[in-house]
């Protein structure tokens, strides 16, 4: 086992190289100036090419690429052009925003998921399934940000019960999970959660029925046993893979949402790129996405070893 | 189990919603258009929002804008310098006398060495505190100086390249920062962006990068007058428009900067306050003068500018703008007198083409380069189609090449001749016309042609050139003011620019924000203001 996570180790890398060589080159042929961050818009020209010397980007790519790889393996993501603070500092910042909106999502759309799917499963086919089922997918189709800003316009704009934007009241500066930081997360939260529910929810619906039709099941009736020592027997046998799902979900939520984000001005990864993209900040949009390309790395690098952990017949050479 | 988890969240829920946020009385807070914090440190970044926002509050600068009139043109002022004069027998030497007696926010003394300081920390790269951030955004302000030094404790020699009357509206944009305090947070721009200290009317108190800025007044600040009543001062970065909306309407914000138009009738309605005011930008089509360009002739200029219907194209923009009648918006001290009138006149237009040879058997074809969208561009899109309309029942057929605007910067720094411009005539441009040299010399001017400058047409006059001169070697204000407009009159009579319209900066307020005075300014003071309950 050890010797089969160290090679996949061994595989990783070469992949986490290209992977670093491909954030590079994304940002750098794509159009527009990353010196437009830092210049006031009527510089001149002269100023421009001043500049570009002073931040090294005058310098052949290939070259810039290894410096920066360099800097990068030694932790350094390098410094935000637009703000002058370190990438790694930002992208730390943005990564537990980040994490306390999906967490908290995922929490919501697995509550409801699994609650949406139950109802529907039990009750197949009658008019309680088909409001279930219509609920999630809705929650798979519907454009979030486009529910985003539907809600902004009736719970904040309308109602004024909840706010809009940002992430406490202080900005996410010492978050903590208090009524006041709790106001400001449930419409982002709510808004992500529906792609998890619907997701959840269907895979449920799916499982209950499959068990509710299994033999055990009936043999558990044949004994006498009562609906509610059945619905614990159902819950025991679906929980695994709703767990599961629940958990890829969790994972893709993690790689933040740029347009959730945006539309509540939540201080995460997808604002954060959103606002790199926007000011041409190469460092940070470099820094960001090699930071979230190394995380699905190394999550799909955590599930081949869990998984061959768990079954040693699906170990991949 | 699962009915435990419902009621839990749904008790959460209500208590969120009961309980509302109860704020303190007298605190403004301000939803910015920037997606960030313009920088904390002096020489703020994010354009005439950042300096508004994070430079004249925190810090001054030895002459400061009259921000008190919100019914003519704001000027220069006495900031940390109380006067300043040329020395009359070497016309490249200023004197700026100091004031005496004031403290940076971390208690030193502002003296002449703290300016001097102040300066090298843009111009000398080989002083400690050189900052490469605050140096791309003060130097282009002040490209007449040559040298500088202190004369005794509170007097300053600043050294001009050749003699600049203009001098002062370059001192204007540079803000004094603490060079005590930045001894004390270990000599980097990075602390001291945290814990920043000026001299202005405003303490930063709370910094958290990208998402919000608290200052409070600053009680010891030199101008009683200007002393904030507020308690507390908060910015909120909201770059997305509707995002900026719904925090307003919601109460997260009380103030936000440059509503969309189509959310002004909702926001009125709702009890909201629209502030607008004309100030020193405008939106124009600058031309090419490049051989070959159909601009080069008068008359195809004179006509196009005839061809626009403002008043049209401001219904179109729910009335937030103000028709061009010349460069700078009418009323302006600059303004003159002109004899071209920018009127609507089909007929006179399609006379005027006719005489340059065009007719509708031979309409003049060229290419516009435009963006998409931008900072001051208003709406670009909308607002070039009815320009390329109205120019069209006139004769003239336009084609449009649209990029971003990032990249219509770069083109426009490069000039009409680089192959970027990519063959075209004109570009829409919206321009900051605060001074003479952003508003007048730096379009114009034949030896400011790209790279040397942003003379994007390539336009050349001697006798133009003569006029920049004058206003560089006149030291009456008075008398440099008449130059303005002379100025001015060449701009609209000669019609080197296609003049459409100004922006009136709207802003969107609660009803319980008082005592605001819109300058006509770029930058603003929120000293004067207060919140009723």
């Amino acid at each position: 086992m050890l010797i089969y996570i160290l090679k996949r180790l061994v595989y990783v890398t070469p992949v986490a190289i290209g992977v670093s060589i491909v954030c590079f080159l994304l940002v750098h042929i794509t159009p527009g100036d990353p010196l437009s961050a830092i210049l006031p818009s009527d510089a001149t020209l002269e100023l421009q090419e001043q500049m570009r010397a002073a931040y090294g980007f005058d310098k052949p790519l290939p070259v810039q690429y290894a410096l920066w790889f360099w800097k990068v393996i030694h932790g350094d993501l390098g410094t935000s052009l637009a703000t002058g603070r370190p990438v790694a500092s930002e992208v730390g910042r943005a990564v537990s925003n980040t994490f306390i909106l999906s967490t908290t999502a995922t929490l919501i759309g697995f509550t409801f998921g699994t609650f949406f799917g139950f109802v529907a499963g039990y009750f197949r086919d009658s008019w309680l399934d088909k409001l279930a089922s219509g609920i999630s997918v809705l929650g798979v189709s519907v454009p979030h940000y486009w529910l985003g800003m539907v809600l902004v316009i009736i719970f904040s704009a309308q109602l004024g019960w909840l706010p809009p934007t940002g992430a406490g009241p202080d900005g996410s500066g010492g978050w903590r999970p208090d009524l006041e930081h709790l106001r400001y997360i449930i419409l982002p939260a709510i808004t992500m959660s529906v792609i998890p529910m619907g997701v959840i929810s269907r895979t449920v619906r799916a499982l209950v029925g499959d068990i509710l039709n299994q033999e055990f099941v009936q043999a558990l009736r044949a004994k006498g046993l009562g609906e509610y020592g059945v619905f614990k027997h159902v819950v025991t046998n679906a929980a695994p893979t709703a767990l599961a799902i629940m958990g890829l979900q969790l994972g893709y939520l993690l790689g933040g949402s740029i347009l959730i984000e945006t539309v509540f001005s939540w201080p995460g990864t997808g604002f954060l790129l959103n606002a790199a993209i926007f000011q041409r900040d190469l460092p940070l949009l470099q820094g960001t996405i090699l930071v979230l390309a190394m995380f699905f790395v190394a999550l799909n690098l955590i599930v081949d070893v869990v998984q061959t952990a768990l079954d040693p017949r699906i170990q991949r050479g | 189990m699962k009915t435990t988890r419902l009621t839990a969240a749904l008790a959460v829920l209500a208590f969120a919603l009961a309980g509302s946020a109860a704020h303190a009385q007298g605190t403004l807070r301000i939803g910015m258009t920037a997606s960030d914090i313009p920088l904390t440190t002096g020489q703020a970044d994010n354009g005439g929002e950042g300096m508004r926002f994070m430079g004249y509050t925190v810090y001054d600068g030895l002459i400061n804008w009259d921000l008190s009139s919100a019914t003519k043109p704001s000027d220069l002022v006495p900031g940390l310098a109380v006067s300043w004069s040329v020395d009359e027998a070497d016309k490249t030497k200023w004197i700026f006398k100091l004031r005496e007696g004031v403290k940076f926010h971390d208690g030193s003394d502002f003296t002449a060495e703290s300016a001097v300081w102040n300066l090298e920390k843009l111009l000398n790269d080989k002083s400690p505190q050189y900052d490469p951030r605050q140096s791309a955004q003060g130097r282009t302000r002040i490209p007449a100086v040559a040298s500088f030094k202190a004369i005794d404790k509170y007097t300053l020699e600043i050294t001009t390249k050749v003699p600049d009357a203009t001098l002062p509206y370059q001192i204007a944009w540079i803000m004094m920062s603490s060079p005590t305090q930045f001894e004390k947070v270990g000599k980097t721009w990075e602390a001291f962006a945290k814990t920043p200290s000026g001299t202005g009317p405003w303490k930063l108190t709370l910094f958290i990068p990208r998402e919000r800025a608290e200052m409070v007044p600053n009680a010891d600040y030199w101008d009683k007058a200007r002393v904030p009543k507020l308690d507390k001062l908060v910015l909120v970065p909201l770059p997305e428009a509707n995002a900026r909306v719904a925090a307003l309407r919601s109460g997260q914000v009380d103030w936000i900067e440059a509503p969309p138009p189509d959310a002004v009738p909702s926001l009125t309605q709702a009890g909201f306050k629209i502030v607008t005011n004309a100030y020193p930008h405008n939106w124009t089509w600058h031309l090419s003068r490049v051989e070959g360009s159909p601009w080069n002739d008068i008359r195809v200029r004179k006509a196009a500018n005839l061809a626009i219907d403002r008043e049209d194209m401001k219904e179109l923009l729910s009335g937030l703008m103000i028709p061009a009648e010349g460069f700078f918006p009418p009323g302006h001290q600059w303004f003159g007198h002109p004899t071209f009138k920018l009127k609507h006149d089909v007929e006179e237009a399609k006379k005027l083409l006719a005489e340059a040879g065009y007719g509708p058997g031979k309409p003049l074809k060229t290419k516009i380069l435009i963006s998409a969208s931008g900072s001051g561009q208003m709406q670009p899109l909308p607002m070039n189609e009815f320009v390329q309309q109205n120019l069209a029942e006139v004769g003239i057929q336009v084609e449009f090449e649209v990029v971003d605007w990032n990249t219509l910067i770069n083109i426009w720094r490069a000039g009409a001749k680089h192959d970027s411009a990519r063959g075209a005539t004109g570009m829409n441009y919206t321009y900051f016309i605060q001074d003479p040299f952003t508003g007048f010399i730096r379009h114009l001017q034949c030896n400011l042609a790209p790279p040397a400058g942003t003379n994007w047409g390539y336009y050349c006059d001697p006798e133009m050139d003569k006029l920049f001169d004058q206003v560089r070697n006149t030291f009456d204000k008075e008398k440099q003011t008449a130059i303005l407009q002379k100025i001015h009159e060449k701009y609209v009579d000669d019609a080197l620019f296609l003049m459409v319209t100004h922006d009136v900066n709207p802003r969107a307020m609660s009803a319980k924000v008082k005592g605001f005075v819109q300058a006509q300014n770029w930058f603003q003071d929120f000293s004067p203001i207060t919140m009723s309950k």
